[in-house]
């Protein structure tokens, strides 16, 4: 007899089945039915630009791919880590800076450029090493005021210095690709760099590393009590998510075609970001992919159909006010934690219904509908995918 | 050279008084809310419009309109901390509550670009192009009226800490909120009300900040955050009389980098926030943090 | 004999506060040890002492013959001190098995220098599922640790506490804010790990609790000890009624045997 919630009643054994060695028949029908639609996705994605010639509508996809993948970058670090970082502008600009700088010194054009990205990323690790050891020696708050300070510090430099072009920056080689498929190179490299990177997130996540920075998110002094080697891990998880963000900003130079300290530095950049992973569901994996691709077109198009660029300013602020008023976790959470209190509210209905009558529906999950531990549990694993 | 050294010296302390001013309202938020109001950049821009507007169109003079600018900022600052901070629940309310004081910048200056547009604006009065001839140089009356306005100020900040009521609940709060509710001191207006007296000094820091400034624009906010940013983390989150400090010595040792590289002179804040750092990294005055628990 | 845990001569002051005042505490090996006192009388400092999360002013710490004085709180776990806090100390946002998880990388079989495994292989998971079991909490192993109760947050950290299996576990306060049914299964599962050969020293103020279940009390006020012993001679002791005024009136009656 399990009843709601009741804290003394401990007894002898365990309270419910322990864990089944082997996945339930409806277990692997969601992880079937879940990698199908993966691939489905998967699918729809690679085929899109050819699908839709529209040049309009593929610049604010590939716009919408490079956010993604900042986003989810961004969020191997602050959201795993709680570090909130509003400085990853740095490596987004420093990717931005180096792939110009190396194809002017190169000569590079073409195709050719793409092979600066790994550069970039180098660069980036490079920088977020230092930065790293520095920003992370002190705690949340002070460490959030750091990364503003690197990135006032970046965006300085690259107006000050000679090899950056100053403060009318680098132009990027300009491809001669036919017009029809012009954005198509930057899209697959776009979606491709989105791809690894949400299959980073999500092996990270998983694994002992992923456990241990999010410990050190709910309580950094017990973790590092216990063994957890904190500098390492989060250094680790800065390092990552630097990478990714200069590769971002590499590709997305050559896509736009010129570096500008105010726009390769750009404030908007991190809390663009910021609000993608929070209106999706921090720490998650899908989290930051559902804010970018509701948010990034969804400015885009602001940007277009309002020429006043201000106001999506005003909107973005306030829909961030709007998220972390109202739907503090992000969508992915409340949202998995909204489903799984339907469902069980419906299966609740269902097993009245059945008691009135001498038998119970085939295929009845044991689990008791009022035992809320567990339907908490339901929305803990919902929210880690 | 010397005489250029001295004019740096003078003039990084006039200066470094009104930023202490606008750092010590950031500092005092810090230490009773353990926030970071990083919308204090921009609020004081805020300041500087208004006292533009009443300036220009009403023809009221710089220090006499900071009688209106002052409580009106004192009620923003209340309505910001009400309606978007005290809301904030939660483990992550100290991060929440900073990103939540960026989303409320970028509106205010999404706001002040359409209402101003992008060009710059001065403000003007008679006392900022006068100065007066002391020991050999010119100092420049705004600057003097200023510091001794920010003086004014900090000492009535000081009064207000240290000896009235109020004050004591302000500082109670600040040592331990919790014992501070259980004494029946309602932590959540001394909350408001310190945000508002930590946005109500930016009244006064963006009039200084407008009339020696040479030109501002919705866009300054982002480079007068920054410096406060380094001003009270160099000087210690919470400290006021570190926010003193390292105001003066920050805005100094730019006048002094300035002789040599004016363009360089303005990163010589951030790289001195992250030597520092660092080297210390609770800040010259904070205190250095125990073994945690 | 060597005691197998030893706090010598230690003192330690915070500000104008001296906390602990040339302290010595010793812990036989296979007891369960009771470390008792009014408020404020240096008994959480003294665990955090020992515990690595405060430096000594003076005096030094042993573990068998080891020194272990200052030791960071990292080392003194690995070198088998496990420690609860007073206000338990759990992972909210992770879930329980998770939580479990934390503590067992640096054990045994998880020693595995890949970080990017899955956290926790098998074994790992059957020896937390094993412990959670006998903490009674294993039905939850999946929820997230934010959802407990407060006992059950209790017998969680408890938990990962012993999945590093530290011959030594110091309980600061286990049993306060728990009521009475799981505070007896509390005391019965720690005579359970005392008597499979765990060493255990426990700060309460229950003194049921404490009398009932261990075989050594020491004594602490203002900072020092004033008594040790057997908990049948500590409770009629004057100085330690002396210390802890209130409780000596309720006790008078058990005590005048």
């Amino acid at each position: 007899m399990s009843g709601p919630r009741a804290d003394a009643e401990i007894p002898a054994g365990p309270v419910g089945p322990s864990r089944p060695s082997r996945p339930s028949r409806q277990q692997l029908v969601r992880t079937g039915g879940r990698a199908g639609g993966i691939l489905a996705v998967l699918a729809i994605l690679a085929v899109f630009p050819q699908v839709l010639q529209n040049a309009t509508v593929t610049t604010i996809a590939v716009d919408t791919l490079v956010f993604a993948a900042a986003a989810v970058a961004w969020n191997i670090f602050s959201g795993y880590s709680g570090y909130i970082s509003l400085g990853h502008a740095v490596f987004f600009g420093a990717g931005a800076y180096t792939v110009g700088i190396a194809a002017r010194a190169w000569q590079l054009t073409g195709d050719a450029v793409f092979g600066l990205l790994p550069l970039a990323a180098a660069v980036a690790a490079g920088l977020a090493v230092p930065l790293g050891l520095i920003a992370l020696r002190v705690r949340r708050h002070t460490f959030v005021v750091i990364t503003i300070a690197f990135f006032f510090i970046a965006q300085l430099t690259a107006t000050n210095l000679s090899v950056t072009g100053g403060s009318s920056g680098i132009l990027a080689p300009s491809p001669n690709w036919d017009a029809a498929t012009f954005n198509d190179p930057f899209y697959y490299t776009a979606l491709a760099l989105l791809v690894v990177t949400t299959a980073m997130s999500w092996l990270i996540r998983g694994s002992r590393f992923g456990l241990q920075l999010r410990a050190i998110r709910d309580d950094e002094d017990r973790a590092a009590g216990l063994g957890v080697r904190a500098m390492p891990v989060k250094l680790a998880a800065f390092v990552i998510s630097a990478i990714v963000t200069g590769m971002a900003g590499g590709l997305w130079f050559y896509f736009i075609g010129q570096a500008i300290p105010q726009f390769a530095f750009d404030p908007l950049f991190d809390l663009s970001v910021v609000v993608m992973a929070f209106f999706g569901g921090l720490g998650t994996i899908s989290g930051p992919l559902l804010g970018a691709l509701i948010i990034e077109p969804g400015q885009q198009w602001l940007t277009l159909q309002y020429t006043n660029e201000y106001l999506s300013e005003i909107l973005l602020g306030a829909l961030f006010l709007v998220v972390i008023l109202g739907l503090p976790r992000g969508v992915i959470p409340t949202g998995a934690e909204k489903i799984a209190m339907l469902r069980a509210r419906l299966r609740s209905a269902r097993q009245e219904a059945a008691a009135d009558g001498p038998e119970r529906p085939a295929g009845d999950p044991q689990r008791p509908a009022g035992d809320p531990a567990r339907q908490a549990g339901d929305p803990a694993r919902e929210a880690g995918r | 050279m010397a005489r250029q050294i001295y004019e740096a010296i003078t003039d990084g302390i006039l200066g470094g008084g009104v930023y202490a001013l606008m750092a010590v309202g950031l500092t005092l938020i810090f230490g009773v809310l353990d926030i970071i109001n990083i919308a204090q950049g921009i609020l004081v821009v805020l300041g500087a419009y208004l006292s533009y507007v009443l300036s220009v169109h009403l023809h009221i003079d710089l220090f006499v309109g900071l009688l209106v600018t002052v409580p009106v900022m004192f009620v923003i600052g209340v309505a910001i901390q009400w309606l978007f901070i005290r809301p904030l629940r939660g483990r992550d309310r100290a991060s929440m509550s900073l990103l939540a004081c960026y989303a409320v910048a970028l509106i205010i200056e999404g706001i002040l670009y359409r209402v101003f547009g992008p060009n710059y604006v001065v403000l003007n009065a008679s006392y900022i192009t006068s100065s007066v001839h002391l020991f050999g140089f010119y100092l420049p009356d705004i600057y003097l009226y200023g510091f001794a306005l920010a003086v004014a100020c900090v000492a009535a900040l000081y009064l207000l800490l240290y000896r009235t009521r109020f004050g004591r609940s302000v500082r109670a709060t600040m040592q331990n909120q919790t014992a501070a509710r259980l004494i029946g001191i309602d932590v959540n207006r001394v909350a408001a009300v310190t945000f508002g007296i930590g946005v109500a000094v930016t009244a006064v820091g963006g009039m200084m900040f407008g009339a020696t400034s040479g030109g501002f624009n919705p866009n300054s906010g982002y480079d007068l955050i920054s410096r406060l940013l380094a001003i009270i983390i160099l000087g210690g989150l919470g400290s006021i009389g570190g926010a003193l400090a390292a105001a003066v010595f920050m805005t100094t040792a730019e006048a002094l980098v300035d002789i040599w590289s004016p363009d360089w002179a303005v990163v010589v804040f951030y790289v001195a926030l992250v030597l520092v750092l660092t080297l210390r990294p609770s800040g010259l005055f904070g205190r250095s943090p125990v073994r945690a628990q | 004999m060597t005691a197998m845990l030893r706090a010598e001569g230690v003192s330690k002051a915070f500000g104008g506060v001296q906390a602990l005042r040339d302290c010595t505490v010793e812990v036989e090996q296979g007891s369960i040890a009771g470390l008792i006192g009014p408020n404020g009388s240096g008994k959480t400092t003294l665990f955090n002492i020992v515990t690595g999360y405060e430096r000594v002013d003076d005096g030094d710490v042993y573990l068998g013959d080891r020194k272990i004085t200052n030791l960071l709180p990292q080392r003194v776990f690995a070198l088998g001190i496990g420690r609860t806090f007073q206000l338990t100390r759990i992972f909210p946002r992770l879930t329980v098995m998770e939580n479990m998880l934390v503590a067992a990388q640096h054990t045994g079989s998880g020693r595995t220098r890949n970080p990017l495994a899955r956290a926790g292989g098998r074994a790992d998971r059957r020896r937390a599922t094993e412990l959670l079991e006998f903490a009674g909490i294993a039905g939850h192993s999946d929820a997230l640790a934010d959802t407990l109760s407060y006992g059950q947050r209790k017998l969680l950290e408890l938990s990962y506490v012993l999945v590093a299996d530290p011959a030594i576990v110091l309980l600061d306060e286990p049993a306060g804010g728990v009521n009475p049914s799981l505070i007896q299964q509390l005391a019965d599962r720690i005579r359970e790990l005392n008597a499979a050969g765990k060493t255990f020293l426990i700060v309460e103020h229950n003194m049921d609790f404490v009398m009932g279940l261990c075989g050594h009390v020491t004594v602490l006020d203002y900072g020092t000890v004033v008594a040790a012993g057997p908990p049948q001679i500590i409770r009629s002791d004057p100085r330690v009624l002396d210390a802890y005024l209130g409780i000596a009136e309720e006790d008078d009656g058990a005590a005048a045997g």
